[in-house]
Parts: C-alpha cells; sequence; structure tokens
C-alpha cells in the first residue's frame, strides 16, 4: 500500500475531531452578456444567467464531499460587480439586481452570492453611485446577497468621498435591518486593495480579468492547525511551532487544490485559485484565537499576539504556497469576531480590543471582520475606522476590510445574534475622540510613495 | 472507471467483522488490494486498499452499501477516494 496507515488515521482525525473542511467551493460567473438598459431586462438576464450557469453546483460538490470524506461547507456564486451592470441603465434603482441574484442564488440552493459591488477607489462613477445608494436597501430585501465596496489601493490611495459615502451606508444599512439584530451589515464590506479572485464572503466578487466562469476554492481547517500546535511540548521554540504549521498547511491546501480540480473538471469551467486561508466558525476549537492561545499568549488580544499572529500568517502562506501553484489573494488568518469563538470570549473578558485588532491586521487576512459597535456611533467615527484600517492595507500594499455592524439600540456590553456561520458579537467599545472634521474634508489621501514601483 | 480507494473501519472488536465488510465488496465487484489491520485494548482498526468498478455500481452506491454494514455491526465504516491521502501526504 502506497498510503500508510498512520497517514490515513491523521486525514480521519483531521476531518473527524479536528473540524478540517473545505470552507467554500465559489463559481465565479461573469456577468457582462446580461448588461440592458431598461433594468428589468437587464435583472431578467441576471437572473436566468445565474440560475442556468450554477445548476449543478450544488449537486456537483455534495458529490465530491461524500467521495472524498472532506466537507465542503459552503457553496457560493460571485458574480461581476452590480455597479459594471448599472451604469448601462436608464434607470438609477440598482435594487431589482440584487433581488434577481437573491432569486437565483434560492434557485440553485447557495447561501450567498456576492457581488453587488462597487470599485471606487479613484472615484464614484455613475454605477458605483447607484450601487452604494442601493445598498441599505438591498441588504434589508435580500437574504443572499453580499454587498463590498473597494474604496482605497495603494495605486489610488484612500478615497476619503467614499469612506464617509461608505461610513453612511453602513449605519443605514445597520437602522434597515435593525428588527433583524442589523444583519445587513453582516453581508457588506469595505475594502482596501479588494482581490477579485476571492472566494470569502461577504468580499467575493468576479473581477474583470476572470474568465467567464471559474472555481475559486477557500481552505479552512483552523481546528487542525491548533491540534498541531497543542500537541507541541511547552518549551517547544517558535521556529518549530511555525514547522509545524507550515506542514499542516501543506495538507491543508493539498486538500483544497484536489477539491478544486474536481470541482472544476465536473462542472467544465476553468479552475481558479485556491485561498490558503484559516476562517474560523462559531464551533468550539474551529478558533483562529485558541491557535493564538495555544502558543502560549494567555488571551488573545494580551501581549505577543500581534507576533504570533505574524508566525501564524506566515507559515500557513509558506506551507499552502507548496500545496498550489494558484493561490489566492487573501491567504493566511481570518479573525472574525463574531465567528471565533476565542474571539468572542477574549473581546467580552476585555482583553481584545478593537485597536489591537487593527494593530493584528497589519500582519493577517483582511481586517476589523464582523465587529459589532454601539448603535449610536456617528457616521463620521466609523468613517475613521474605515480611513485607518485602508490606510493599513494602502501602505503595506496588503488587502485590508472593514465590516463593522453598528448595533442599533444597544450598547457595550449587550450582543448581537446572526446563528449559523456569522455567530454572534459582543457589542465591542470605540474610542471616542474621532472627532468630525477630518472624516468630512473628503478628497483623496495620496497614494504612499511606494505605490510608484515602475 | 476503476477507482481506487480507501476504507477504514473503526470501532469495537468483533467476530465476523472482515468477513461482513469483504463479503459487501465481493457482491459490489469491488476488489481488495491491501489490507492492514490490527487490534489495540479491543479496538479494531482496519485499512483496506481497494478498486471499485464504478461501471458495474457507482461509488455512491457503494458507499451507501457500507453505510448499511456499518449500522448493522456497530462500526465506524468510510470510503474515501484515494487521491485524497495521496495528495495530503505527498508532494
Amino acid at each position: 500500500m502506497h498510503i500508510t496507515p498512520e497517514e490515513i488515521v491523521e486525514t480521519l482525525l483531521m476531518v473527524q475531531q479536528q473540524n478540517l473542511d473545505i470552507r467554500t467551493v465559489t463559481l465565479g460567473l461573469s456577468l457582462r452578456q446580461c448588461a440592458h438598459r431598461d433594468v428589468a431586462v437587464a435583472s431578467r438576464n441576471v437572473y436566468e444567467h445565474v440560475a442556468r450557469a450554477a445548476e449543478r453546483l450544488v449537486p456537483v460538490t455534495r458529490a465530491i464531499e461524500a467521495e472524498y470524506g472532506i466537507p465542503v461547507v459552503n457553496r457560493r456564486i460571485s458574480v461581476t460587480p452590480i455597479a459594471d451592470l448599472a451604469a448601462v441603465c436608464d434607470s438609477s434603482d440598482a435594487v431589482p439586481f440584487a433581488e434577481a441574484l437573491d432569486r437565483a442564488a434560492r434557485e440553485v440552493g447557495v447561501d450567498f452570492i456576492g457581488g453587488f459591488s462597487a470599485l471606487v477607489h479613484k472615484g464614484i462613477g455613475e454605477g458605483g453611485r447607484r450601487v452604494i445608494e442601493a445598498i441599505p436597501q438591498a441588504m434589508a430585501t435580500t437574504e443572499r446577497v453580499c454587498s463590498s465596496v473597494n474604496v482605497a489601493t495603494t495605486r489610488a490611495g484612500i478615497n476619503m468621498d467614499a469612506v464617509l459615502a461608505m461610513a453612511h451606508t453602513v449605519r443605514a444599512t445597520a437602522e434597515a435591518t435593525a428588527d433583524r439584530d442589523c444583519i445587513g451589515c453582516a453581508k457588506l464590506v469595505v475594502f482596501a486593495n479588494m482581490v477579485e479572485d476571492n472566494p470569502f464572503m461577504a468580499g467575493a466578487v468576479h473581477g474583470s480579468g476572470e474568465p467567464d466562469a471559474v472555481i475559486n476554492v477557500g481552505i479552512s481547517g483552523p481546528g487542525v492547525v491548533r491540534a498541531i500546535v497543542s500537541a507541541l511540548a511547552e518549551d517547544a521554540d517558535l521556529t518549530a511551532v511555525a514547522e509545524a504549521i507550515k506542514g499542516t498547511a501543506f495538507k491543508i491546501t493539498r486538500a483544497g487544490e484536489l477539491v478544486a480540480r474536481e470541482a472544476a473538471k465536473r462542472l467544465g469551467v476553468e479552475r481558479g485559485i485556491v485561498d490558503l486561508s484559516l476562517a474560523p466558525t462559531p464551533a468550539e476549537g474551529d478558533s483562529v484565537a485558541e491557535i493564538i492561545e495555544a502558543m502560549g499568549v494567555g488571551r488573545c488580544g494580551g501581549p505577543g499576539t500581534t507576533a504570533a499572529l505574524a508566525l501564524l500568517n506566515d507559515a500557513v502562506k509558506k506551507g499552502g504556497a507548496m500545496g498550489t501553484s494558484s493561490t489566492g489573494g487573501l491567504s493566511g488568518a481570518f479573525i472574525p469576531v463574531s465567528e471565533d469563538a476565542g474571539m468572542i470570549r477574549a473581546a467580552e473578558s476585555g482583553a481584545l480590543t478593537l485597536e489591537k485588532l487593527e494593530a493584528m491586521t497589519a500582519v493577517c487576512s483582511v481586517g476589523l471582520d464582523m465587529i459589532a459597535i454601539p448603535g449610536d456611533t456617528t457616521a463620521e467615527t466609523i468613517a475613521g475606522v474605515i480611513a485607518d484600517e485602508c490606510a493599513i492595507g494602502v501602505v503595506n500594499s496588503k488587502t485590508t476590510a472593514v465590516r463593522l455592524i453598528p448595533a442599533i439600540g444597544k450598547d457595550v456590553g449587550d450582543r448581537l445574534s446572526f446563528g449559523g456561520l456569522l455567530g454572534e458579537a459582543p457589542v465591542m467599545p470605540v474610542n471616542q475622540w474621532a472627532g468630525t472634521i477630518f472624516a468630512r474634508r473628503g478628497g483623496r489621501l495620496p497614494a504612499p510613495l511606494q505605490s510608484l514601483r515602475n | 472507471m476503476r477507482t481506487p480507494a480507501i476504507l477504514s473501519v473503526l470501532g469495537e472488536d468483533r467476530v465476523g467483522i472482515v468477513a461482513s465488510v469483504s463479503k459487501v465488496l465481493a457482491e459490489s465487484h469491488a476488489n481488495i488490494e491491501d489490507i492492514r489491520q490490527s487490534i489495540i485494548g479491543g479496538i479494531f482498526s482496519m485499512t483496506m486498499l481497494v478498486t471499485v468498478d464504478e461501471e458495474q455500481l457507482p461509488f455512491e452506491e457503494l458507499q451507501a452499501r457500507l453505510a448499511v454494514i456499518a449500522e448493522e455491526i456497530g462500526l465506524q465504516i468510510t470510503l474515501q477516494r484515494e487521491d485524497v491521502f495521496r495528495y495530503m501526504h505527498r508532494i
């Protein structure tokens, strides 16, 4: 037998006890051929195209999951940023597009569809403006549609007009879904340096450089990494910790690579990227915070956290890069608060603050993710938080994002509960010294010197 | 199409486990290529390399038959396509 019994047992343990899973298989679809001046025709085109192209996504991935014995947790769809289609229409109302996407997602059985999106990092075009204006209503009236807006890049700098517009949009979205624990904001993310092959929600979009249909896979498995780190002796040095994480990341990525190949082959579409991320779930043991604590930091958020996260993120990338030649743009560790039992505990005990999370985002994937803040936080304060996070992304040439949830009618100590993978979030305090003048100045924060790379 | 697969069986030891499992495989036209088996502290553990003849019987149908046996004899039985192990553990 080429495969040893030990390897078989190891794989089974990873799945059965350590929550190894393929987090998401995402079908990226171009909607450019759906454009039409009449919004009713365009949105019907969108519905028909998505429903037909994604018809086999769920059954095919279910078969792969059963045959390989590795769970595929989510099947999702990403589409061309709707701003591209909205710009063509005679009508300024982009909500019908969201409704068409929602119907198509329900029809094919996926839980989320991403792409109610706009890229406005250098200026807000008509399509972008229409999408941004439609976001609060679109997030309130649809269940499965996710929205993202890119407001900054290293090359363009930070569009501060867009930052303030998105801060108001975040508040309006929270208010529009206040009766459902402000869930609209859990489906809305503001990006700097957005990647266009991202399989993870809420930020998944199908970028303009992509083929017409493509399979992108996001892998996960914080539980597996935590088990490996916990099994090390307390005096194992950090080089040994990094080495152990690297080896595990390789194995997890290979599983993702296999699923990506099979899914693309069976669906007859191109194979895109494998995103080597550690994405937590609310399930006990499936936590990035617990990996940091397993390394020996007393509680996630305490001194040492940023260094431990940097080590983790780097080791995941190094191990994963060997496992696939098509690495995705967000690879690393995600630190969403509501979706990670360890993060929730750390936030509730006061060990983890918004400021520490911001520091952590300098060394990990994405950014300030799924964080509930007091419902009376002003748009100017939210704009300040978004601008800070964008600055980290822009200056360090990395992707960062903000997914804040103003908890309307609630304050620090209260909780928002979304159920399922979105989990629940304790309302965290926000520094009250933001001021309003900075946020209202608008204009563009110029691109940093490191953007001049030619 | 002949698909290599790994079958693993885990649970409390008792008489007739190998017989029950191999009977299902034989009836399903799945060939046993290799077997490793051990009993440690009363826990029975077996891994088999089998080839599944999918023209005779689809993969998911064999999985369903094994699930029935697993239920009957009270053991955990998994059948997975072999590539997953080769991919995860080999460069």
